[in-house]
């Protein structure tokens, strides 16, 4: 199974040697409700960690979605142009936001794993 | 008291049920220092009639448009409105009703917005027009700030056509964001050319047409320039009735339109309430600011609408909104709906050559006056003429003589622009004959 | 020979529920297409005379080819908006319970004096002289806001509350950069939590970013945590007063005192005014700004969404900031400012909309304050308050109020007595519709869960509210008893049931167009 790591804020990142994927989890998506727009970065874009790297918009409310660590902006997932569906019903898959060239991989050290983040979530309702 | 139906009875029953002996009990949170025994210098409450009286007697103090021959113009207009269109707006369901947020039981509201942003979308040539905005004015600013967000530019570069207060309300809106309003000088003669002053820094240019003195203008060779430096054409359309006799300003190639749409369905009224429209191509559509409705089908798969995309909205984007507007002209935008639509594809269409007759008419009149020199070749109802005496001047004493012969261009732009002697007439199917005559025989007494 | 009609039997071949009919008609509810659909080609609902001989000049623009609207005569038309209309709920059928809106009855007499002709047939741009009623109008509404706020001045052009919010503002960001000489270096402005989402939006137009803070336990504004977020960076402090829970600000006056003493300017969002007209005078409390929405205390009827006014009284120190246009009134009567160079030492931060204001809603609101009267208008509040304690009063063993004590005009309510019941607020708030109420407003203030903010308004009666209270209970003795099935198929009764706004916002479609297949009504 992929490193995963997660933040506070719901984002998650899934690393894979210099590269990490980034998007939002199944609990954010849930709070959200049905997804209807994806404003996604453009490729090229180059992020410090908690930036703004999305705006993800429901019918009920919009919000913004920050980057879990720092990197450029290699590929967006363009298919959600198309389908925002996607983040509702496979948030860990195909619902995937971008692909990022990390820039620094030690930012990862702070992220929760997959355990901790469930513990966390828990933890809010 | 009329509006109120609560008795003593039911007031002394309510303070027993809530548990306390005087209304005064329920103001406890308002501190002593803050609660008001003084008297205020208002009058104490009025039967209806005795209201209607004192209304009536100040009303009674203008003279209106109705009154005298009439050719004012300068962004509200003197039309006709059919009877139905005041009667329907008067239904309580339209007049009583409140936003539709709960759509289920706002469907008619929700379909006249449908059929109101359908009929703007046809007039003015775009893909999507919203559901209104305060008025044409406010649209512009708008306008211009979605602008700035869509190309991430600073510069808005606003034409000698447009209205006055159209570019002040431009330039106050965007006085506190980081956007630079470049104004033309007043386009008295119809002449200006921008092609030199749009460059790679311009978020959009803004270019009424008819123009504020009255020349009508094909805008493809603009809307092309500045396609090609990437910054968006934004047409203002002052006369809404203008769009039913010439060719859209989505067919020249407009990006954004904005326009007054009081002259469909709603009075002159001393200014306001008017009716802004917001049009412009798909692609903007996330951008734009106000409300916007949307079909969709209920459960049961019946076809329906419902206030959609709102998420741009202040009430969820906060301050990241796409503006701060909570309010669409609601029962003007109906207005205009109904009166459009009893106008229809061929009335609307034969209005507009009515009025644009007339003025017409009114101009060949006035080529007779010496000291008048009607200004654009090309317009539709309305046209600058210069006069061989100050306009100010001519128009106050032409009202002492029961015409109300237009308005000074320089009561729209203030003083010291050069602009005292340009008057700006306008004319409608509503003027007559005998009011072109009036006009016509009055300025030729004054003139000479 | 006789012969018994047994009419159950007819109804069983129907079916229970719905009826079938050929156009989907349910008995007066009557679906109506959209005009488009009706387009008959030839139809007009207007005549006009021929123009006669004219030459055109359009100057090689004139239009050609279609603009595709519909065809309709008169009596189609009247009739596609009446059964329109018939779809709405409206002030004039019931209750509209809804938090700060204050839908309260719009009197017909406002109706008739809007079309007194000398004041609809007047255009704005007329001489001065051949209008001086319209200028005595507007200053006499003027006069009565100011004198029942408590304040000095007045600017008069803002359309709507937001855009009288946006007045204040920017009011406040000229005065301080008037007063520093340039862009002020104060760039915050203090907003409670509780705030309408409007607050921080205008905020942010005016160059100001918004700092949050947080409410008390008891839904006021923290006056301790406020204090500790004052510094030289502070614009301002933007404050709803009575708050969006309802409840009166009790510190204003030291809030004033201290944002003052920081350098900054007090805005108050007057939407709330209904509960203390005519027995507290804003001003009196010591703010800088307040807007005030005609279209909620001062009766101006909401129009489907629309048109409102939002005129902004306005202290001593904002008051030279107004924008243009105002009226002045001297030796020869009214006249209008239009121009900063005409403004004497006033500098107007600008120009915020076309013409002179929202006169019709002044002329609607002046008739209204001319039946009331400041003795009638002091009884609006005391009614206004005194309903919103008697609902909270006869709901308050069933239902939760978010807060201890007396509520001011309206009553808020959290979702706690839905625990464990499967309804959700929303649920709730559809059942509602089938029991012929609009809901009250829901999920707002953002500080409550599940928040019910309930402004029934002082042009209830007793047995309105009665009859609102009785289904309120009902509802939630249902929902206790764990219908929660019917609550989420609820409303069943309505014109449309509930809508697909998911789809509505994935796949838009704003406008009628010949291509796009719809779903046909009841077939």
């Amino acid at each position: 199974m992929a490193d995963r790591k997660y933040t506070e804020d719901h984002e998650w990142v899934e690393v894979d040697g210099e590269t990490g994927v980034i998007g939002i989890s199944d609990y954010a998506q849930e709070q959200l409700g049905d997804v209807v727009f994806v404003e996604l970065p453009d490729v090229g874009k180059i992020l410090d960690q908690r930036d703004e790297a999305a705006v993800i918009e429901s019918v009920k409310a919009a919000a913004e979605v920050y980057t879990p660590v720092s990197g450029e902006v290699i590929e967006v997932n363009e298919e959600l142009n198309n389908d925002p569906s996607l983040v509702n019903s496979d948030a860990h898959g195909e619902g995937w936001f971008a692909k990022l060239q990390l820039s620094d991989p030690t930012e990862l050290d702070a992220l929760m794993d997959e355990a901790t983040y469930k513990t966390f979530v828990e933890s809010l309702s | 008291m009329r509006y109120l139906p609560l008795t003593d009875a039911d007031r002394s029953s309510m303070l027993n049920r809530i548990g306390v002996s005087s209304v005064d009990d329920l103001f406890v949170d308002v501190p002593a220092t803050a609660r008001f025994d003084g008297t205020f210098d208002l009058p104490d409450h009025m039967a209806e009639f005795e209201v209607e009286g004192h209304m009536s007697a100040i009303a009674g103090q203008n003279t209106t448009t109705a009154d005298v021959p009439s050719f004012l113009g300068a962004g509200a207009y003197r039309h006709h409105i059919p009877a139905s269109v005041d009667h329907l707006i008067q239904r309580g369901e339209f007049l009583t009703s409140y936003t539709p947020y709960q759509p289920e039981i706002s469907q008619g509201t929700l379909q006249a917005l449908f059929e109101f942003q359908s009929m703007v979308a046809l007039i003015t040539g775009m893909d999507v027009a919203n559901a209104s905005m305060y008025d044409g004015a406010t649209s512009c600013a708008e306008a211009v700030l979605m602008a700035r967000r869509v190309t991430r530019r600073n510069r808005a570069l606003v034409s000698g056509s447009v209205h006055p207060h159209y570019s002040a309300a431009s330039e106050t809106q965007a006085k506190y964001v980081d956007i630079n309003i470049d104004i033309c000088d007043p386009d008295i003669d119809g002449t200006e050319d921008l092609t030199e002053l749009i460059d790679d820094e311009t978020a959009c240019v803004v270019v009424q047409n008819p123009g504020v003195f009255g020349h009508v203008r094909d805008l493809s060779p603009l809307a092309a320039v500045c396609q090609d430096k990437g910054a968006l054409l934004i047409v203002v359309v002052t006369e809404a009735v203008s769009l039913g006799a010439m060719q859209s300003p989505g067919e020249m190639g407009a990006d954004v339109v904005v326009a007054e749409g009081q002259s469909i369905g709603n009075p002159q009224g001393f200014g306001g309430p008017y009716v802004g429209l917001f049009a412009a191509r798909e692609k903007y559509v996330r951008q734009m600011p106000g409300r916007l409705c949307g079909e969709t089908t209920d459960v049961d798969g019946k076809r329906g609408w419902v206030l959609t995309l709102s998420t741009r909205e202040q009430h969820i984007r906060r301050e990241k909104a796409t503006s701060n507007i909570c309010t669409n002209a609601g029962l003007c935008a109906l207005a205009f709906t109904i009166h459009l639509s009893l106008l229809g594809e061929n009335g609307f269409r034969d209005l507009a050559m009515l009025n644009h007759a007339r003025a017409s008419q009114l101009a060949d009149r006035l080529a007779g006056v010496d000291g008048v020199e009607v200004l654009p070749e090309a317009f539709f109802n309305e046209f600058a003429v210069r006069l061989s005496k100050p306009a100010g001047d001519v128009v106050d004493r032409l009202a002492a003589r029961d015409v109300l012969a237009g308005v000074p261009a320089a009561r729209l732009y203030g003083a010291g622009r050069e602009l005292d002697n340009i008057l700006l007439i306008a004319a409608s199917e509503q003027t007559t004959p005998e009011d072109m005559e009036a006009l016509v025989s009055a300025l030729s007494e004054e003139l000479s | 020979m006789s012969h018994s009609r047994d009419l159950s039997r007819g109804a069983a071949a129907v079916g229970s529920g719905t009826t079938d009919t050929v156009h989907g008609h349910q008995g007066l509810q009557l679906e109506e297409p959209l005009l488009f659909e009706i387009d008959n080609p030839g139809a007009i609902g207007v005549d006009l005379p021929d123009p006669g001989d004219f030459t055109p000049r359009l100057g090689g623009v004139a239009r050609q080819g279609e603009i595709g609207l519909p065809c309709v005569s008169e009596p189609e038309v009247v009739r596609h908006f009446t059964r329109l209309s018939q779809k709405n709920y409206a002030i004039d059928m019931g209750t509209y319970p809804l938090g700060s809106c204050t839908m309260k009855h719009n009197p017909r007499l406002n109706e008739k004096m809007v079309r007194l002709p000398g004041f609809a047939n007047a255009h704005p741009m007329q001489p001065e002289s051949t209008v001086q009623g319209a200028f005595k109008l507007i200053d006499g509404v003027a006069h009565w806001l100011k004198e029942l706020t408590g304040m000095p001045a007045i600017a008069m052009s803002p359309a709507a509350g937001a855009h009288g919010e946006l007045c204040g503002v920017m009011a406040i960001r000229a005065a301080l950069d008037d007063r520093e000489g340039g862009p002020t270096t104060r760039r915050r402005i203090l907003v409670p939590d509780s705030a309408h989402g409007t607050n921080p939006a205008t905020a942010a137009v005016c160059g100001f970013s918004v700092d949050a803070i947080p409410s008390d336990a008891r839904g006021r504004v923290d006056v301790k945590a406020f204090a500790e977020k004052l510094d030289d960076d502070v614009a301002g402090i933007m404050i709803t007063n009575p708050n969006t829970c309802g409840l009166f600000e009790p510190d204003m006056i030291e809030i004033a005192e201290l944002i003052h003493d920081a350098g900054g300017y007090f805005y108050c969002d007057g939407a709330n005014f209904n509960a203390i007209v005519g027995r507290v005078r804003p001003g009196d409390l010591g703010i800088d700004c307040m807007h005030i929405n005609l279209h909620k205390t001062f009766s101006t009827p909401h129009g489907g969404g629309g048109p409102g006014a939002g005129p902004v009284v306005l202290s001593d120190a904002l008051a030279p900031f107004a924008p243009v246009p105002w009226v002045v009134h001297g030796d020869e009567g009214f006249s209008l400012v239009e121009h900063a160079d005409d403004a004497g030492d006033a500098k107007p931060f600008g120009r915020l909309k076309g013409f002179h204001g929202q006169m019709g809603m002044f002329v609607r609101a002046y008739a209204y304050m001319l039946s009331h009267g400041r003795d009638g208008l002091r009884q609006v509040a005391n009614d206004a308050v005194l309903n919103a304690n008697y609902v909270m009063s006869c709901l308050s063993d069933v239902m939760t109020p978010a807060f201890e004590g007396p509520c001011m005009h309206e009553c808020l309510f959290d979702d706690r007595f839905l625990k464990d019941t499967g309804v959700s607020t929303l649920d709730f708030a559809k059942a509602m519709l089938d029991e012929g109420y609009h809901p009250m407003t829901m999920y707002f203030p953002l500080v409550v869960h599940g928040a019910m903010l309930i402004e029934p308004t002082e042009t209830e009666s007793k047995r309105g509210l009665d009859e609102f209270i009785a289904v309120m209970r009902a509802l939630v003795e249902r929902a206790k008893a764990g219908d929660s099935d019917a609550f989420m198929a609820a409303p069943m009764m309505t014109p449309r049931r509930r809508l697909d706004e998911t789809a509505a916002a994935r796949q838009p479609i704003l406008r009628w167009s010949p291509d796009i297949p719809t779903a046909e009504a009841a077939e």
